[in-house]
């Protein structure tokens, strides 16, 4: 399977005190790639370099032919690239609809993407005029995903989106995930729970301490799940 | 003339305060709430305002209707792309860190105030207003002009409104305004937004500066005033929160009319300055503000 998106050699700083140590990665076009590894890890930090809203100081972060950690950050999510942020960040103090239109706007879409992403989420349809901070945590978390698919991105990156969710919600999230999967969305889904890697993922990758480890692909990891125990504590 | 009427023209001369000065605080909160940078030289831009439209309106002579129109047109140009100019070469240098812009903003002011200064010189000047009409109320006749003050005021408030809340341009600014990051993430230019910004708080102030100028005077030190009533303003009403900016410059604009009218000036800035000082021990994010995030 051909590559999407290809990390490199990634060194990422917070100041002086560096966090990710040549990290690699490789999204393969239509898999759910999920990147598990304690908190602290460097997770996060991956999603928002590859954003552009870290500078790497060394590395390469290719889409296709384009050098990614030479755009400024706001050019990266034109190329195709939807991020749904950890903790979600919606704009609060927006409606609903105002908050799809930022996501429109990134890659000029129009009446018709918004119409098949309310599709995905009806529930989102009948509160386009409700200010985004009143709605509960799993009609945010739907709608930090549809504002992120608004772009009909080719590439989703997904931080946490279950984190702290009722279980019915984290069950129409992982519906939706693989929803996206059928459509040929590649994914970078960051997860922590055991059993939600095992139900969503192609492959896995595992990082400590700002290091990847190892990549393994989902059938290996169920004939031997310790890995899971070994960088998440898990499984 | 009967306490009714005084009342009345106290506060007919606060509405014409206010006016200008929701226009000039606009600015300020705009700059802050969007950029988070204290502009300290919002009084000097204001100023430049002013000293530019005396310099348009003379340029053009003619009819003092076309001078002022001409000024009005021009003046706030100029400004907003000397605070452009400024965005790029000073603020963005600093990455916009609030103190360090603080910092450079007052360096600014001191620029600016010296090239007033030189090229301007230390004269007040007035620009003729565009119309000369009193209006001849039963006990006293009012300037037309400062009527139309009001007016203009009223106008672009609500325009200023319906961009930040009914455009794509507001939505982006606003987006910027709430978080820089995920608005970078979603392919806003944060950069080009804050220049933006800046220059338009800046328009703001020399629009203001423009209509008062045919009442007051250009000088190269009309700028401390309002910086110090557009904080008044901005601390009272919250930042970011436009009613709140209209709300907090009636109240300072109206209540000084009126205090200076039966009391004196003094006694109007002194309460003033009380009336922030509450606010900032009992309500620090202002009457409509929102609490800190
Ligand atoms: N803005 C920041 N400034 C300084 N250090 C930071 C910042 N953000 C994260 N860090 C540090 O960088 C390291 C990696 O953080 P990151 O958020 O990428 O981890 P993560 O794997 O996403 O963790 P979690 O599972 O808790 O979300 C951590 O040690 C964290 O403390
Ligand atoms: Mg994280």
């Amino acid at each position: 399977m051909s590559e999407i998106l290809t990390v490199s050699g990634l060194d990422c700083f917070y100041g002086e005190v560096q966090v990710l140590h040549g990290l690699e990665l490789a999204l393969r076009r239509g898999e759910v790639l999920c990147l598990t590894g304690r908190n602290g890890a460097g997770k996060t930090t991956t999603l928002k370099a590859i954003m552009g809203l870290v500078r790497p100081r060394a590395g390469s972060i290719r889409m296709g032919g384009v050098e990614l950690a030479d755009l400024p950050a706001h050019e990266v999510p034109k190329q195709g690239i939807g991020y749904v942020p950890q903790g979600r960040r919606l704009f609060a103090e927006m409606t609903v609809r105002e908050n799809l239109e930022i996501g429109l706007n990134t890659r000029k879409k129009g009446a018709d993407t918004l119409e098949s992403v309310l599709d995905l989420f009806p529930l989102l349809r009948e509160r386009l005029k409700q200010q985004s901070g009143t709605l509960s945590g799993g009609e945010q978390q739907m709608l930090a995903m549809a504002r992120a698919l608004c772009l009909e991105p080719e590439i989703l990156l997904l931080d946490e989106p279950t984190e702290g969710l009722m279980p019915s919600m984290i069950q129409k999230i992982r519906e939706t995930v693989l929803a996206l999967r059928r459509r040929g969305v590649s994914t970078i889904l960051v997860e922590q729970r055991a059993e939600a890697v095992l139900a969503l993922a192609d492959r896995v990758t595992f990082v400590e301490n700002g290091h990847c480890r190892e990549t393994v692909g989902i059938a290996e990891l169920k004939a031997d799940p310790s890995a899971l125990r070994r960088y998440v504590g898990i499984g | 003339m009967g306490f009714g009427p005084h009342l009345l023209l106290a506060v007919l001369e606060g509405l014409v305060t206010s006016a200008v000065l929701a226009l000039t605080a606009l600015g300020l909160s705009l700059v802050f709430g969007v950029m988070r940078v204290v502009n300290v030289a919002h009084g000097e831009l204001f100023m430049l305002g002013a000293v530019l439209a005396w310099a348009v309106a003379t340029a053009v002579g003619g009819s003092p209707a076309l001078g002022f129109v001409a000024a009005l047109v021009v003046a706030p140009l100029i400004v907003g792309a000397v605070a452009a100019l400024a965005e790029r070469l000073v603020l963005r240098r600093v990455d916009y860190d609030p103190e360090a812009t603080i910092v450079a903003t007052i360096g600014l002011l001191y620029i600016l105030q010296q090239l007033a200064l030189t090229f301007y010189g230390a004269d007040a000047r007035p620009v003729p207003p565009p119309f000369n009409i009193r209006l001849a109320l039963p006990w006293f006749g009012y300037s037309a002009y400062k009527l139309s003050i009001v007016a203009t005021s009223a106008v672009l408030l609500l325009l200023s409104w319906l961009v930040l809340t009914h455009t794509r341009a507001g939505l982006i600014m606003r987006a910027t305004q709430y978080d820089r990051e995920t608005a970078q993430a979603f392919g806003i230019p944060v950069g080009r937004v804050y220049a933006a910004v800046f220059a338009i708080g800046a328009m703001l102030a020399a629009i203001a500066a423009v209509l008062i100028v045919p009442i007051s005077q250009a000088h190269y030190l009309m700028g401390q005033d309002p910086l110090l009533l557009s904080f008044a303003v901005v601390i009272i009403g919250g930042l970011g929160s436009l009613r709140g900016t209209v709300v907090a410059a009636l109240l300072i604009g109206v209540s000084d009319g009126v205090i200076s009218m039966f009391f004196s000036p003094t006694l109007a800035k002194l309460i003033a300055t009380l009336a922030v000082a509450m606010v900032l021990v009992f309500r620090p994010q202002g009457l409509f503000g929102k609490a800190a995030r």
